[in-house]
């Protein structure tokens, strides 16, 4: 989808995404001549089946993850179908207590992944220790809602 | 008001790059899958005709044979390959490389959303449960995509797909794959099971899919009919193997030397 200015018969440009939690989308866009700034709202259906399709409004944030639409979106998958840690996944970043605690929150069906996203924000960006400031931080700017 | 442009006019950059995604969505799979020799999908317009039981030993003499090969189990919602080929060794080591898909009896190489699923649980997704039937099947697609793209399959000669019943898999399959994957159909002998086998080749061959041949399963006790013989020679193709109920080994290498 595409979003024209027709007073200025321009393109409007991405400029931001929000999840506020209740399954449903708002996306901006902006007139690059005038400034006049639209919101698409999409509903829990709408928004879904973007999310079928494996794709993200505004581009992705973090490179494609193995099954990741499989893990993000399955609600019957079973605690013991992943071992991210046979791969080291965010080894030589340390996570403080609180952190690990809520990371230990997260399903274990999609956990690893989870992981795996947040020890790779970190390592990117130099940071040591992995707190939930850095969590918070990693999900606004890498846009994981719901994460 | 002056005509408003098109989606087509519109060419400026665009961030969310929905086609750029789809795009490297495809581009995952052909890179994963250019280390395999041939993809075969197994395929019956018919439910309970014994498709997921003829790939998996069509899949176990392929391996006796030498040959590398993986299943996949595209049967989303009722997966049984993992069990007909004895695996039930869990967790599936992942890393960002991929899934490593876990070997089961003559070596054959599997993933199944049984390995993904608990016990007993049907394939169930987060969201909206009303108007449920508006993104399920893009979300089953996803899936099998997913599955096509994300396990390190490694090189192998054969990739066997377990396509459940009816069309709509196949369809998909062919999306994802962007060329239609070679087919081999599964009948029973019945005339009942022939007219719905015989749908899906019509399909099959109208997607451009090369017909490899006919197993007609469950031969010689209870089901009665001619459908393999009637659809080998109504779309010319090879009826390569009859499976009685109780079949040997050499029936099953048998079927692997011709496909």
């Amino acid at each position: 989808m595409k979003f024209l200015c027709v007073d200025c018969d321009k393109q409007m440009s991405f400029e931001e995404r929000q999840l506020p939690g209740d399954g449903t989308l708002a996306a901006t866009f902006k007139c690059p001549k005038c400034g006049r700034v639209v919101a698409m709202l999409t509903n829990p259906m709408e928004t879904q089946l973007v999310s079928s399709l494996g794709v993200e409004i505004g581009g992705r944030t973090v490179p494609a993850q193995p099954l990741e639409t499989v893990r993000k979106m399955v609600s019957t998958g079973r605690e013991d179908a992943f071992d991210d840690g046979a791969s080291g996944v965010g080894r030589g970043t340390s996570w403080s207590p609180e952190a690990t605690e809520r990371l230990s929150r997260v399903p274990s069906f999609v956990r690893g992944m989870v992981k795996r996203i947040y020890a790779d924000y970190a390592k990117e960006r130099g940071i040591a220790e992995i707190t939930p400031a850095v969590m918070d931080t990693a999900r606004a700017e890498l846009g994981l809602e719901g994460m | 008001m002056p005509p408003i442009r098109t989606y087509h006019d519109l060419t400026d950059a665009d961030r969310s790059g929905l086609p750029e995604q789809i795009g490297a969505q495809r581009k995952r799979v052909a890179e994963r899958l250019a280390g395999v020799g041939r993809v075969i999908a197994v395929m019956s317009g018919k439910g309970g005709v014994g498709k997921s039981y003829v790939t998996a030993h069509l899949a176990r003499a392929l391996g006796r044979s030498g040959r590398a090969v993986g299943v996949l189990d595209a049967d989303l919602n009722g997966p049984t390959i993992p069990r007909l080929l004895g695996i039930d060794h869990f967790p599936l080591p992942t890393s960002q490389r991929g899934i490593d898909p876990p070997a089961g009896l003559d070596g054959v190489r599997c993933i199944s959303m049984a390995m993904l699923l608990e016990d007993g649980a049907p394939l169930a997704f987060k969201g909206p449960s009303a108007e449920s039937f508006v993104w399920r099947g893009a979300m089953e697609a996803s899936a099998l995509r997913e599955l096509l793209s994300d396990v390190a399959w490694g090189a192998l000669d054969t990739l066997l797909l377990d396509l459940p019943p009816g069309m709509q898999r196949y369809v998909e399959l062919c999306d994802i794959l962007g060329a239609p994957p070679a087919v081999l159909t599964v009948t029973i002998p019945t005339p009942e099971s022939g007219d719905a086998v015989r749908r899906a080749m019509h399909a099959a061959v109208e997607r451009g899919s090369r017909l490899l041949g006919i197993v007609e399963n469950m031969t010689g006790q209870g089901f009665v009919g001619s459908a393999g013989d009637d659809l080998a020679r109504e779309f010319g193709v090879p009826l390569l193997a009859r499976i009685p109920w109780h079949p040997t080994r050499e029936t099953w290498d048998g079927l692997g030397g011709r496909v």
